[in-house]
């Protein structure tokens, strides 16, 4: 058996990766998988880049801020699998919400109404709102700056945003520390149980099918353990249809909710499971039925076209000078030519593009696929822009004219 | 050289503090890792910040670096990302530093050694320190069931512990483990101590 560490931290999207080893798909592919949980996601970074893992469960943004060299010296990162699609909630304090569209559901199903609800609040509220991020390089802080900028927000002028380790989210705003955070499950679900917070927006309401973790290796060490990597990916396949499967929720609930893996109670991981998340303690439920995706669709496809998503808004948010070098390497990040060695000949729906248009899909559509058949699911925007990989600056034109 | 130092555990942070000021370092502060910490840190301004790696507030002191404007140098990761052995060191010692730009290179690095050195110590002496508690656990229980056989089957000490050898020996299990194993039957059978 070929040992392999992995790094994650306590969310319900390192689903795939807990199952893969305790419900046996790493190891029927030979490999002896050990988790190693962290708390920030510097340290699981860190442990990925100076070797004392080999892979990690990461803030997909991150993975590409690694590469590009944004907080530290530059690592080239792959990122060969997406471990999930969705999955972030922003939950706010009472007292911010108080400002909001009283009909709680209708909140979070109209995100455009809500978005300018929000800028309208700022104001009112009794100080500049302080909103928890996870990380400066995470999915949710681009989702958030891109919702806030729709309604004219400045994200960097008009809120404060203060980064903490998403487990520590809740009694920061228990504490008044902050006023909402956006984060991954269960900790919305967590804030909500314990009547200090309401669900104000989803994530999978703002971009249907937005880019979330993936599992991240070193480029370098994907080039010299091709074999092995191929083994992982195909025990990942297997373990994220498994998490997918309604059938299995219940007990894959069960699963994350041990101490060692999220230390959270099982009814509380599993709304995201299910799509239907409480907004309240005790209140209105909302059905979101594809708020947390694991495969279907091909959501474990790393579509380049989302790598350079990410990096067009790190040029809009002035995170990364644009240029061409840095926009191929960030492209680069995503491999789906791993992807697709490791899982080419075995009946998974494999995308003939590694590009595509995001965000241009209203209804399922039928696509091209080498084998097994693929329908890419809708992944508009809420704001009804689309995203052209091959003209970023385009793009990038188009947002700052709306 | 001002050195900042977080950390979850005080006494770590107790055991590094005195190993800097022995090696000639006087401007250390230690930071508790909550509340207002990275306000602290902004006033206080530090050349090296040295912090646990599982700390959870990592994320949070790295993006006060990043957007600090109290600090007049942008502070890296680590003496220079070109010391690789040095920072698997540090890793494996569960130590990350943090360090204001173009601080030299041999000015830091005794800083950083003597951080792994003490981190080490200190998870060694955590190891003993467990170690040693599991052994004085282990001797009571050791002697809870001595304590069942003499007083159930009138034996003096000596046999006691001879029969649960024995036992141990046949079974190959650890004596420990046979001891525990008649506590619970004895607990079972409603035997008061």
């Amino acid at each position: 058996m070929t040992p392999l560490s992995i790094a994650f931290l306590p969310l319900t999207d390192s689903a795939p990766l807990i199952v893969a080893r305790e419900r046996g798909f790493a190891e029927a592919e030979d490999i002896a998988l050990s988790l190693m949980r962290d708390t920030s996601w510097a340290t699981a970074r860190d442990r990925l880049v100076y070797g004392q893992v080999q892979c990690a469960h990461m803030l997909a943004p991150l993975a590409v801020a690694v590469t590009l060299g944004l907080s530290q010296a530059s690592c080239p990162i792959a990122a060969p699998f997406k471990l999930n699609d969705n999955g972030n909630a922003l939950t706010l304090s009472a007292e911010l919400a108080a400002a909001l569209d009283p009909d709680r559901r209708a909140r979070v199903q109209d995100p455009i109404a809500t978005a300018h609800d929000f800028a309208a609040a700022i104001g009112l509220h009794r100080r500049k709102p302080i909103i928890g991020i996870v990380h400066r390089f995470s999915s949710h802080a681009l989702m958030l700056r891109y919702w806030l900028a729709y309604a004219g927000v400045d994200p960097d002028r008009d809120v404060t945003l203060r980064v903490l380790p998403p487990s520590l989210m809740v009694q920061a705003l228990s504490l008044g520390e902050i006023d909402g955070f956006i984060a991954g499950e269960p900790w919305s679900s967590v804030a909500v149980a314990e009547g200090i917070g309401e669900i104000a927006a989803a994530g999978v309401n703002i971009w249907q099918r937005g880019v979330e973790k993936v599992l991240a290796t070193r480029a370098d060490w994907a080039e010299a353990n091709g074999e092995t990597l191929g083994r992982l990916l195909r025990a990942l396949d297997r373990a994220a249809a498994w998490c997918d499967d309604p059938a299995n929720h219940e007990e894959l609930a069960a699963l994350l909710a041990r101490p060692d893996h999220v230390g959270q109670p099982a009814e509380l991981i599993l709304h995201a499971l299910s799509g239907r998340m409480p907004l309240t303690q005790g209140g209105e439920i909302a059905a979101l039925p594809n708020f947390l995706l694991f495969h279907h669709g091909a959501a474990n496809f790393p579509w380049r076209s989302q790598a350079l998503w990410i990096y067009s808004q790190f040029v809009r948010w002035r995170m990364v000078a644009p240029g061409p070098e840095n926009e191929r390497a960030a492209a680069g990040v995503f491999r789906s030519d791993l992807y697709r060695s490791a899982l080419a000949g075995r009946g998974v729906a494999m995308p003939g593009a590694s590009m595509k248009v995001e965000g241009a899909l209203a209804t399922p559509l039928a696509a091209a696929s080498h084998e097994g058949s693929l329908t890419l699911a809708p992944d508009r925007f809420f704001d009804g822009l689309a995203f052209d990989p091959q003209d970023v600056e385009g793009y990038l034109r188009g947002l700052h004219a709306t | 050289m001002r050195i900042a130092i977080i950390d979850d555990s005080g006494l770590r942070a107790t055991i590094l503090e005195e190993g800097l000021r022995d090696a000639g370092f006087d401007e250390i502060e230690v930071v508790p890792a909550h509340g207002a910490f990275v306000a602290r840190l902004e006033r206080m301004a530090p050349d090296v910040v040295l912090i646990n790696l599982g700390n959870a507030n990592r994320d949070s002191l790295e993006e006060m670096l990043a957007v600090s404007r109290a600090l007049a140098r942008p502070i890296a990761m680590f003496v220079d990302q070109s010391d690789d052995g040095m920072i698997g060191a540090a890793i494996d010692a569960g130590v990350s530093a943090y360090v204001v730009d173009g601080l030299r290179k041999d000015r830091v690095k005794p800083v950083l050694e003597l951080a792994i050195r003490r981190f080490n110590a200190f998870s060694k002496l955590q190891t003993e320190l467990a170690a040693a508690r599991t052994e004085l656990a282990e001797r009571k229980t050791l002697d809870r069931a001595k304590a069942i056989l003499m007083r159930n089957r009138g034996l003096a000490e000596p046999e006691a512990y001879a029969l649960l050898r024995t036992t141990a020996m046949k079974q190959g299990r650890r004596i420990v483990e046979v001891a525990e194993a008649l506590i619970t039957a004895a607990d079972l059978f409603g035997d008061e101590r």
